[in-house]
């Protein structure tokens, strides 16, 4: 008995309670899969649940990379500058991501039909909050280098 | 072992924060494992609250996912209003956690050789499942509640089956992970860590799985620093996203979600859910020519308005609650629902179903639960904080019952029709 749980564990690579709770999660999604693969948009949303995967691992995450290496070039070792970029620069892009849909006026009519208002006014407000994001950095970043370097009025 | 492809060292040394490994990730993973049972269970109240035993739930054939249905309460009147609250704020709250457990985990997508053995070729498929889940689950909410159906596929559908999926591999993986996790915690005390500096934080010691990156280079954040961008972002949202729940001067804080806007000033300045235009009721449908038709043990009467307002009148503060997650507190006033059905000759229903003067629409009508129809705050309300129903806040007579979804609250009401207890 405790040889063939062994011969198990050396072919499979696991105990075999690893083997059950990864089965019933496979199997689960695959009931899933089939009982939605008569729906007529199955197909989208295999995509999007493939699709959402794919846009993070494989845009958003090079593309937040990227510029955090132009960020790093841009601040040329001042970490703290660094930091006092980053910071604003992340929450920017995580409401954008966030509100995008009305940002971007991404459901006009639905909003419209919805609610009896219009997308207008999210872009400028998100423009608003990133610029006092940025704002709020700054001027810590300027208070902190203050309390940091040697006072003049001592020096004088 | 075959030989590694040209690219898959570079890959593997251009790893360079040396922030990632157990203990960063495991402090991401606890958040969103105290949290995500939150968002899993509420939602899942969501779907029972629709009423599934009168077929109104959807999707409405779930198979072996069929819920155990029970009558949804009416009390505590916020109810619905806190959990489904709670399933979208928090919702909305979780999404840079997610992201920065994502980013902590990142490496591990390029690990090469891609399968070791069978059993880990099974776990990363639950893993694919688990990562697309939480993801199509957020685009799917975030999408819904800003009104932008670009998906082009049933949102009930989509999440309710998606929340299947996720949940099954978020189950399986907290399984398979507890114990790294466990471990991962006490390796590094929480306090500590978070006293520590930049210049002092170093990478920890190389791990089994892999997160430690190979040559790290030196540390531009800290740890707290780290656990703050991911907190502070967590913050910056919840910030954006409660106001939708509060009422008063707060509910602007709401910036940038449609609920976070009053449609207007006076009594019925309160957001609306679907126009009178949008809805395609008219006019002349609503004015003096309106009646309200009850039925009840085959009998059938009709009342215009003002034979409704020359009924007893009672008057209830309850929240709507809507199912894209905000809701705002009102004073109603209008006939209770239990007077209608005394009215209609059955004082004692199992359910009611009310139906709209809309044509179309998927919440035309709506079936009550008997418990719904005979609370004493249950109301067939003609008026709002002291004035009529606007017409987009459903004029002449809309639905309103404590902690039922605002979806069910039927606007413009034309059409109620009580069933008895042996009716069938
Ligand atoms: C792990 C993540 C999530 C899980 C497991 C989950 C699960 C669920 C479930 C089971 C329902 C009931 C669906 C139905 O009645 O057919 C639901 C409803 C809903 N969820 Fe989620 N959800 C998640 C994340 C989110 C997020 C991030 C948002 C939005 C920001 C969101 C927004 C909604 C909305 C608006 C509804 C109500 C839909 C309606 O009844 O009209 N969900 N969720």
């Amino acid at each position: 008995m405790a040889e063939r749980a062994a011969r198990l564990r050396a072919r499979y690579g696991a105990a075999p309670w690893h083997l059950v709770v990864v089965t019933a999660a496979l199997v689960l999604a695959g009931w899933v899969a089939l009982r939605l693969a008569h729906e007529a948009t199955a197909g989208r949303m295999l995509l999007w649940f493939l699709g959402a995967v794919i846009a993070h691992d494989l845009v958003l995450f090079p593309v937040y990379a990227a510029v955090d290496r132009g960020l790093r070039a841009l601040a040329r070792g001042r970490v703290t500058l660094l930091n006092h970029l980053r910071a604003p620069a992340l929450g920017s892009a995580l409401l954008f991501l966030v509100f995008s849909p009305g940002i971007l006026r991404l459901g006009e009519t639905t909003h419209l039909a919805a609610t009896g208002q219009d997308q207008r006014p999210y872009l400028m407000r998100w423009l608003l909050l990133s610029a006092a994001l940025f704002l709020l950095s700054a001027v810590t970043y300027l208070l902190r280098r203050r309390q940091a370097s040697p006072k003049r009025s001592d020096s004088a | 072992m075959p030989p590694k492809p040209p690219g898959v060292d570079t890959i593997e040394r251009s790893w360079r924060s040396p922030l990632r490994g157990p203990w960063l990730t495991a402090v991401y993973g606890t958040a969103l494992l105290v949290a995500l049972p939150l968002v899993i269970i509420t939602g899942l109240l969501d779907y029972v609250a629709y009423g599934p035993q009168f077929d109104q739930a959807f999707p409405t054939d779930v198979g072996w996912l069929r819920l155990p249905a029970f009558d949804w309460p009416t009390r505590p009147s916020w109810l619905f209003r806190v959990t489904q609250g709670l399933h979208v704020t928090l919702g909305i709250v979780l999404i840079p956690v997610v992201l920065g457990k994502l980013w902590s985990v990142l490496p591990k997508l390029f690990d090469w050789p891609p399968v070791r053995s069978l059993a880990q070729a099974l776990e990363r498929l639950t893993l694919l499942l688990l990562v697309g889940g939480i993801l199509f689950q957020i685009a799917t909410g975030l999408l819904n509640i800003q009104y932008s159906y670009v998906f082009g596929f049933d949102f009930y559908t989509a999440h309710y089956f998606g929340a299947w999926i996720f949940t099954g591999a978020f189950v399986a993986h907290v399984v398979i992970k507890f114990p790294r996790l466990v471990t991962a915690l006490r390796s590094r005390p929480f306090g500590a860590q978070l006293r520590t500096s930049r210049a002092a934080t170093r990478p920890e010691p190389p791990d089994p799985d892999g997160l430690v990156a190979t040559e790290p280079g030196p540390a531009t954040v800290s740890r707290r620093g780290a656990v703050g961008l991911v907190g502070g972002g967590a913050l910056l949202l919840a910030v954006l996203t409660i106001g939708q729940s509060l009422d008063g001067p707060l509910r602007r804080t709401a910036l940038l979600l449609p609920r976070g806007r009053q449609p207007g000033p006076g009594p019925n300045g309160f957001p609306v859910n679907r126009t009178v235009a949008a809805a395609g009721v008219r006019p002349e449908q609503t004015g003096a020519g309106w009646r309200l038709t009850l039925r009840g043990g085959g009998r059938t009467m009709t009342l215009d308005r003002s034979a409704l307002l020359a009924m007893a009148q009672h008057t209830a503060a309850l929240p709507i609650s809507c199912v894209e997650g905000w809701s705002t507190r009102q004073a109603w006033t209008g006939v209770r629902l239990r007077d209608l059905a005394a009215r209609a000759g059955v004082p004692d229903p199992a359910s009611a179903r009310v139906s709209s003067l809309e044509r179309a629409g998927l919440f035309r009508t709506a079936v009550l639960a008997s418990n719904q129809v005979l609370d004493p705050d249950a109301l067939l309300a003609l008026r709002v904080n002291g004035v009529d129903l606007s017409p987009d806040h459903g004029y002449p007579a809309r639905v309103i019952v404590p902690a039922l979804p605002g979806v069910h609250c039927t606007k413009w009401v034309a059409e109620i029709d009580f069933q008895g207890r042996t009716d069938g």
